[in-house]
């Protein structure tokens, strides 16, 4: 049984870590300093954390003002709200100009659970891929996503975007499991077909291989992290010498991380291919488990999008 | 920031000329935002030439003093002030708005050194205001901040967000000035939304509220002293203004908020300029 643990436990363990490491980095809150695990950065540095209450558009611009003046700001709050809410924020003051503002887009995904559909961010993938100049990273899990936070805060020139998830997942990396912003890793050698993840569903993907494994295919798993700048080579490789691909996410099939995908697909090698992840839904209310089942998300998913590509495949 | 006040015909002279640019600039452009940008000549002479700290070869000095174009349509003024005062030079004002400009139709700060920010998307320029004087405050650096809004522009919630969190942050070292010329696309403000009590609106989020006449230099720069020497809170300028000012035909119209003049309409005006006494 694999450990488990939130991933936004690993956005708080990279911010701590930076604040450690640079004297510049400031972290803003807008009410949920706790929930996003900002709060820990703030006990420590509690003259270099700025509580700018539930006003996420203000709190957009003020990074952007901090960083304008030498600072390193890293905002946090809920997905639905830092990339919906304050997108013109983030658009036209933040990514237009090319800022230095890093943003934690936290309770990703349907498995936010019980608070339901206005707080399950299905979009922001979306939302922020589409913006020059930002660079989005959808971690795997809780030691991908510190890892992530500190690319973001020290490696990433310009505007950044991390997603996580508020349920505790398994950690299906290691410490020593090297992560480069827009560098796809392998995690799984194959040759019938590529689950090509972010994410949760990284993990699902693995889960979805040993099945598979076991009726005798052999499906290599992709942890495609890094949305943009998309790693286009190890997608082209993949459709190359697999010729079926699978993408996953916990987010709306359209427009996201499989629409990222899908046009380095069709662009450079076109090869049949399914989408795992939300189907043009709003959520609702349940439990983290039976709400990535009714939704769509699980590694059962993955097996179905596999059999059905590898169909195609044989067409 | 000067303590000697420079000669207020030279300076009168400086916004009639100003003025004249502005409008050849946006006859050139044929198109852009002639009325907001002439209500504000007043406001941005008496920063550029006495308030502010700053260096038209060092654009980037460490401790200069900002300025923060949130109204941003009217960068027409702003690139006026900017060439006038050694940024540039006057001869590119005629590349407005053309493609390949260093003069987008809105700032853009990639484009253009002087400009302490991009902006356009109303209501977002005293937040990134906010942003920077908490930097200076962190950083005990005494350079301040000033942050010109349209009134309408005041319409956006997030100007209210970042009123509070001035207030919340005691930001002393933020100067707020509003350009209230009364009008907006749609009409006068108290028709389109209600603005008034308007002073009373900004010192209840707990800024300190300075009104004054808009169109006089001695005016505008006794508030920008004024300003600094209050501690504790952050202090607004609110600036009654004349928009389009300058331009019989133009003042208080509000259709001249984004038309710009075609050549006759240029010549007239520049004719009304250079006939009144400085």
């Amino acid at each position: 049984m694999p450990e488990m643990k939130p991933s936004r436990d690993g956005y708080g363990e990279g911010l701590v870590w930076l604040g450690e490491h640079n004297p510049n980095v400031v972290v803003l809150g807008a009410d949920l300093t706790s929930s996003t695990r900002a709060d820990w950065f703030q006990e420590k540095f509690p003259e270099r954390f700025y509580s700018i209450g539930i006003a996420e558009q203000n709190m957009l611009c003020v990074a952007a003002g901090l960083s304008l003046s030498g600072k390193i700001p890293f905002v946090c709050t809920y997905g639905v709200f830092v990339a919906g809410r304050a997108w013109d924020q983030v658009r036209t003051t933040i990514c237009y100009a090319n800022l230095n503002v890093k943003i934690g887009g936290a309770h990703g995904g349907i498995s936010v659970g019980p608070d339901g559909a206005t707080h399950q961010a299905l979009e922001d993938i979306a939302l922020m891929r589409v913006l020059p100049n930002m660079t989005v990273v959808v971690p795997c899990d809780s030691i991908e996503t510190r890892k992530a936070t500190i690319a973001i805060g020290q490696q990433v020139e310009g505007p950044g975007y991390v997603r996580f998830g508020r349920e505790p997942i398994p950690i299906v990396t290691e410490e020593s499991t090297p992560f480069t912003v827009g560098k796809a890793a392998t995690f799984r050698p194959g040759n019938d077909v590529s689950v090509i993840a972010c994410g949760y569903l990284v993990g699902e993907a693995m889960n979805a291989a040993e099945q598979l494994e076991q009726e005798g295919i052999s499906t290599r798993v992709i942890n495609l992290h890094t949305v943009k700048p998309i790693d286009r080579e190890a997608i082209v490789k993949a459709a190359q010498e697999t010729g079926a691909i699978v993408a996953a996410e916990e987010h709306q099939v359209m427009a996201g991380f499989c629409g990222a995908v899908a046009e380095v697909v069709v662009n450079e090698c076109p090869v049949p291919m399914r989408f795992v992840g939300i189907q043009d839904r709003f959520g609702e209310s349940g439990e983290p488990e039976e709400l990535l089942c009714e939704f769509n998300c699980t590694a059962n998913d993955i097996v179905a999008g596999v059999k059905q590509v590898l169909e195609m495949k044989g067409k | 920031m000067a303590a000697q006040r420079p000669d207020i015909k030279e300076l009168k002279r400086l916004c009639r000329d100003i003025r004249k640019d502005i409008l050849i600039s946006l006859e050139c452009a044929k198109s852009g935002h002639p009325g907001g940008s002439l209500s504000a000549v007043e406001i941005l002479v008496a920063l550029y030439w006495y308030k502010m700290a700053c260096d038209p070869g060092e654009p980037c000095m460490l401790d200069r003093d900002r300025f923060v174009l949130s109204k941003g349509h009217i960068c027409p003024a702003l690139y006026a002030v900017l060439a006038h005062r050694g940024y540039f030079p006057r001869e590119q004002l005629n590349s407005l708005r053309k493609m390949g400009s260093c003069l987008q139709g809105h700032p853009h700060m990639l484009k253009l050194a002087g400009l302490e920010t991009s902006s356009g998307s109303l209501g977002q320029g005293l937040s990134i205001s906010v942003g920077m004087a908490l930097a200076a405050k962190a950083d005990k650096a005494a350079w301040r901040v000033y942050c010109l809004m349209g009134d309408g522009e005041t319409d956006e919630g997030q100007i209210w967000e970042a009123a509070m969190a001035a207030h919340h942050y005691k930001l002393d070292n933020l100067c707020g000035i509003v350009d209230r010329n009364r009008l907006q696309i749609d009409g006068d403000t108290e028709d389109v939304m209600t603005l008034e009590p308007y002073a009373d609106k900004w010192r209840a989020f707990g800024w300190e509220v300075l009104e004054v006449d808009g169109h006089d230099l001695d005016a505008l720069m006794d508030a920008y002293d004024k300003a600094e020497a209050i501690k504790g809170k952050p202090t607004v300028v609110l600036a009654n203004t004349v928009k389009g000012k300058g331009v019989s035909f133009m003042e208080n119209v509000a259709g001249w908020h984004g038309k710009s003049p075609g050549k006759e309409e240029l010549e007239k005006a520049l004719a009304e300029l250079d006939a009144q006494p400085v």
